[in-house]
């Protein structure tokens, strides 16, 4: 952890995107996350796919609530404007955002105690208005920042680092916003790159609601049942002392796997995720079938990866709103004043 | 009998029952005195259901113009049976009760020191119509066609106004006038004499205008420059949300292409609500929400990232009778503390205390380029007596030269000649700093925003030298925001005076004419009208000009009071709090009697004339 800036020299030899930029030029702060914590990969993938899609980045605005996930618009894009707002009320933020300047892009970052246990009631609205964002969820199951109790996504029968068991059913974020009607919707891990950024890239080009719920392991407190040997040792420790006081630090999980494969993913806790991603033919545009696949492989104990749905006549807020082209924020007295003329013609109607 | 007979100075309170349509003829009632150039000053006094429960409108008709809530009735129109025997009790001896006679009522029901007249309304509507929804909407007209015809009001004035009404729908306008003469040719007939409250043709009400705050404040965002409004239903401040999309349709819809220059959305709460104003005036948009005391307590968290992130929210709060849902249809000025703090933590905001419907109008607008001046939450505290109750005021003025005050906004020309640019760093000295909007330079000017503690340049810190070096520059601010706001409005005394009077809002029409009652007791009160927080030197001075001072709210907490003592540094001995709070509007008896009691108490003999100094 350093809050030394970063060096700004670029090498002469770094690839540069059609505006000139480097991938250096999309970056932000030096993250203060966890070792290994799958947030981080995230940033670098959001920072990635900027870049390929060749954003200008301070036309972009990063908002997120509150969280280790929402603390990450920090560590990336620090040539945009930022808002860290409120525990779950990032999407009203965006909204009022949003409906102020239609032209900017909207990046909203969340974790899944901000978007499925705080905020799941702003989550929901913004799914359902349509709001013109790319709205990602590092979803580790846990509550990170407050370090370890459970989120409305842990799934049930997982064991919290102090040992409770978690006997609530969990949420899917995936599965509740294509019910809302979101109309971009995908499923990705943060250690597989090759997936996640052209899931970012086409979420930041669609024109509406776009939910990429990244599944993220925590280092610290990812501890469903069966944890192994080594991270007992951590427990044991931690018990003996009666506080978390040391996280191992570890390497971030990556993968690798084909359309149409599946994959068994070893957790730092030792726990084994299954990711199936869609084949190759799968066609997103059918909303039903996509709820179908999703709840079929979920019985099986599997999460469907990928861009499980997509609407390519989406409308947005600004469309059912009929706001004029240009942004809100850019109108000044003149347009916005009727002026007294009219103010006294108001008056006489009133006598 | 003793009978009370008045011209032009009475009031008549109409009991009815909710839904049943007498809302549109009660005020059809009320504006026939206003175009006889007569004052009038109704209030709803209705309850928190659609359909069923008992419902009032009382219209004080005033020549002198006192506009506040006089207390008493002098004719009650009592159209529901369920409230009848409290209806009775409030009649004044010697005034009047206008009834149904259709089925006879025993006598041991009516009391014998008022004047009792009855008309068989609904043999009248049985025996005219056999729809049963005319047979109830046309009653209604039909009384105000006799009150009229028994008040000497100028038929004139109530056709033209139902032919205002029904412009363009000639189906319903010519039912309606029959109505109205079936109603006066009754009472010409049947009733003459029977009535000693009359109406004379003055001109009394000039060029003023009749509004009710809501919609007024509605006005005053579409004048100031909002465009996006997020708001939860919640009384009694929906129909300011509702008149803001009204007069937008009217008003901000683009000639050319049919777009709307405003969004409003319909939030899922009030967290949602003050989050999107939050959201847009941090992206350079003039927002606002409109709420009553529930939203403001569930807004807390965003008002205290609005206040310590320097975003500007204007919030318009139509207060209410609470705590909790307390009387969510009567009025109240119980939020001042809850909006001066608040939000956890060291909190300060900017409070308005608009008086009527024109303050609404102009404290709303103001308020917007408060917000942006100051960066920071500005609250309008109207209530439900000024906001949900068409009151007659001054016309709205505006003036063409006024330019939106958007504050200290830097700029992309001013960032890439190289100005130094610190989100939090106050160049100017006024606690007030620049700040960008999203999207303005490739390079230069972008901040992160937070609620947590940070540096002069918006970056993190978790130092106490950085968190005091903010949150003193936040009071440096509030104290510029005293210079910004507007100041408070005295009322001198035409006879020099030992006590005076601070009062605020609503509270406005009743006090003054509770003045001029005093002065007739040759009691004598300079009386001082707070119009905002941060309070201004001129209140602590005028507080030490004065042996004793009354602060006078429709609270019970005295919260205006606490906030002098808190915020202004009066001692709380030099006040005496005069408290009214049943969820009714403040009255001119209720603080004449309490000031002239308390003065003689205090065995204060009235200053004479040949003493004054
Ligand atoms: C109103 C409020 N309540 C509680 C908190 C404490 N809090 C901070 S972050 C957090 C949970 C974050 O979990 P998640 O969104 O999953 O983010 P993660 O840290 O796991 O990335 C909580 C409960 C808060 N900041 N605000
Ligand atoms: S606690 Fe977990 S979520 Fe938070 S930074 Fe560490 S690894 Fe990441
Ligand atoms: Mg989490």
């Amino acid at each position: 952890m350093t809050y030394l800036a970063k060096p700004r020299l670029h090498h002469p030899a770094l690839p540069v995107n059609k505006l000139g930029y480097t991938r250096r030029d999309y970056e932000g702060k030096v993250s203060t996350l966890c070792a290994g914590c799958g947030h981080d990969s995230i940033s670098a993938a959001i920072i990635q796919a900027c870049w390929e899609l060749d954003l200008e980045p301070h036309r972009l605005a990063k908002l997120s609530g509150i969280g280790c996930s929402s603390k990450t618009p920090d560590y990336f894009l620090g040539n945009s404007h930022g808002f860290n707002a409120v525990h779950g009320r990032m999407p009203s933020v965006a909204t009022g955002a949003n409906l102020a300047n239609r032209d900017l892009v909207y990046l909203g970052v969340s974790g899944d105690g901000d978007s499925a246990s705080i905020g799941i009631g702003q989550f929901a609205h913004v799914m359902r208005r349509g709001l013109n964002m790319t709205y990602i969820v590092e979803n580790n199951g846990v509550y990170g920042l407050t370090k370890g109790q459970f989120s409305a996504t842990a799934d049930r029968g997982s064991k919290s680092k102090r040992g409770a068991v978690n006997a609530d059913s969990p949420i899917d974020l995936v599965s509740l916003a294509l019910q809302l009607g979101a109309t971009f919707v995908a499923r990705s891990f943060s250690g597989d790159k090759r997936q996640l950024v052209p899931l970012i890239k086409a979420a930041l080009a669609h024109r509406g609601a776009a939910l990429i719920d990244v599944i993220s392991p925590c280092v610290a407190f990812n501890n469903h049942a069966g944890s192994t040997k080594s991270y007992d040792y951590v427990r044991e420790h931690n018990t003996a002392v009666n506080r978390l006081d040391f996280w191992p630090s570890r390497d971030a999980i990556t993968v690798n796997y084909g359309e149409g494969e599946a994959i068994d993913v070893l957790q730092h806790d030792g726990s084994v995720l299954r990711l199936c991603k869609t084949h190759a033919e799968y066609d997103p545009t059918e909303r039903l079938a996509a709820m179908d696949l999703i709840a079929r492989h979920q019985a099986k104990g599997e999460l469907l990866t990928g861009l499980l749905y997509l609407d390519p006549g989406a409308e947005d807020l600004h469309q059912h709103l009929n706001t004029v082209a240009v942004p809100l924020n850019s109108l000044g007295t003149a347009d916005l004043c009727p002026g007294s003329q009219i103010l006294e013609r108001i008056n006489a109607s009133l006598r | 009998m003793k009978r009370i007979e008045a011209v032009n100075d009475f009031v008549v309170k109409f009991a009815n029952i909710n839904g049943s349509g007498s809302a549109s003829a009660n005020e059809l009632f009320a504006k026939s005195f206003m175009r006889m150039g007569i004052p009038v000053s109704p209030r709803n006094i209705f309850p928190s259901n659609i359909q069923g429960l008992p419902t009032w409108y009382e219209v004080r008709v005033t020549e002198k113009g006192h506009l506040g809530r006089r207390g008493g009735v002098d004719l009650m129109v009592a159209m529901n049976p369920q409230t009848w025997n409290s209806d009775l009790e409030e009649i004044e001896p010697g005034g009047y009760l206008f009834y149904d006679n259709t089925r006879s009522i025993p006598a041991s029901r009516f009391r014998d020191n008022i004047n009792v007249i009855g008309m068989p309304l609904t043999e009248i509507c049985n025996s005219t119509y056999t729809d049963a929804r005319e047979r109830q909407l046309f009653k209604n007209i039909i009384y105000v066609g006799a009150l009229s015809a028994m008040m000497d009001i100028d038929p004139e004035a109530i056709a033209e106004l139902i032919g205002e009404q029904y412009r363009g729908k000639e189906k319903l306008l010519k039912p309606n006038l029959n109505a109205l003469q079936m109603g006066r040719n009754y009472a010409q007939e049947k009733l003459t004499g029977q009535l000693g409250l009359k109406a004379r043709r003055a001109d009394a009400v000039g060029d003023r205008i009749f509004i009710d705050g809501n919609s007024a404040a509605a006005l005053g965002c579409v004048y100031g420059g909002a465009t996006v409004c997020a708001w939860y239903p919640l009384t009694p401040s929906s129909s300011l949300a509702e008149a803001f999309q009204r007069y937008c349709s009217r008003l901000r819809v683009d000639k050319e292409t049919g777009r709307n220059k405003f969004a409003i959305v319909q939030a899922e709460d009030e967290l949602a609500s003050i989050g999107m104003v939050v959201g847009a005036g941090w992206n350079g948009a003039r927002a606002f929400t409109a709420t009553s005391g529930p939203g403001i307590s569930l807004m807390q968290e965003f008002i205290g990232l609005a206040y310590f992130a320097e975003v500007p929210a204007t919030i318009i709060d139509v207060q209410r009778g609470g705590p909790s849902t307390g009387m969510p249809t009567r009025t109240q000025q119980s939020d001042v503390l809850c909006c001066a703090y608040a939000s956890h933590g060291d909190t300060k905001h900017v409070l308005l205390f608009p008086e009527d419907p024109a303050e609404c109008f102009e404290f709303a607008a103001a308020a917007l380029d408060l917000a942006d001046r100051l960066q920071t939450p500005v609250f309008v505290m109207s209530d439900l007596d000024i906001g949900m109750n068409q009151r007659l005021c001054r016309p709205l003025q505006w003036d063409d030269s006024r330019a939106h005050d958007r504050g200290k906004v830097m700029i992309r020309e001013e960032l890439e000649a190289g100005c130094e640019f610190g989100r939090y760093l106050d160049v100017d000295g006024d606690g007030i700093t620049y700040r960008t909007y999203p999207g303005t330079h490739s390079t230069r000017g972008s901040y992160f925003t937070r609620g947590t503690t940070k540096d002069r340049y918006a970056r993190y810190s978790e130092q106490g030298p950085d968190y005091i070096d903010n949150v003193q520059r936040l009071l440096k601010k509030f104290e510029t925001a005293k210079s910004l706001v507007p100041r408070p409005v005295l009322t001198p005394s035409r006879r020099p005076a030992r006590f005076g009077v601070i009062h605020y809002g609503s509270t406005g029409p009743a006090m003054h004419e509770a003045l001029e009652a005093l002065a007739e007791m040759n009691v004598h009160v300079n009386a001082l009208r707070v119009r905002a927080f941060p309070f201004q030197d001129e209140i602590a001075e005028f507080v030490a000009a004065h042996s004793k001072v009354f602060v006078i709210e429709q609270n019970r907490d005295a919260q205006l009071k606490s906030l002098l003592v808190n915020e202004a540094g009066i001692g709380p001995a030099n006040l005496i709090s005069l408290l009214h709070y049943d969820g009714t509007p403040i009255t001119a008896r209720f603080i004449t009697r309490e000031i002239s009691q308390i003065a003689a108490a205090l065995n204060v003999r009235p200053i004479k004339k040949d003493k004054a100094a």
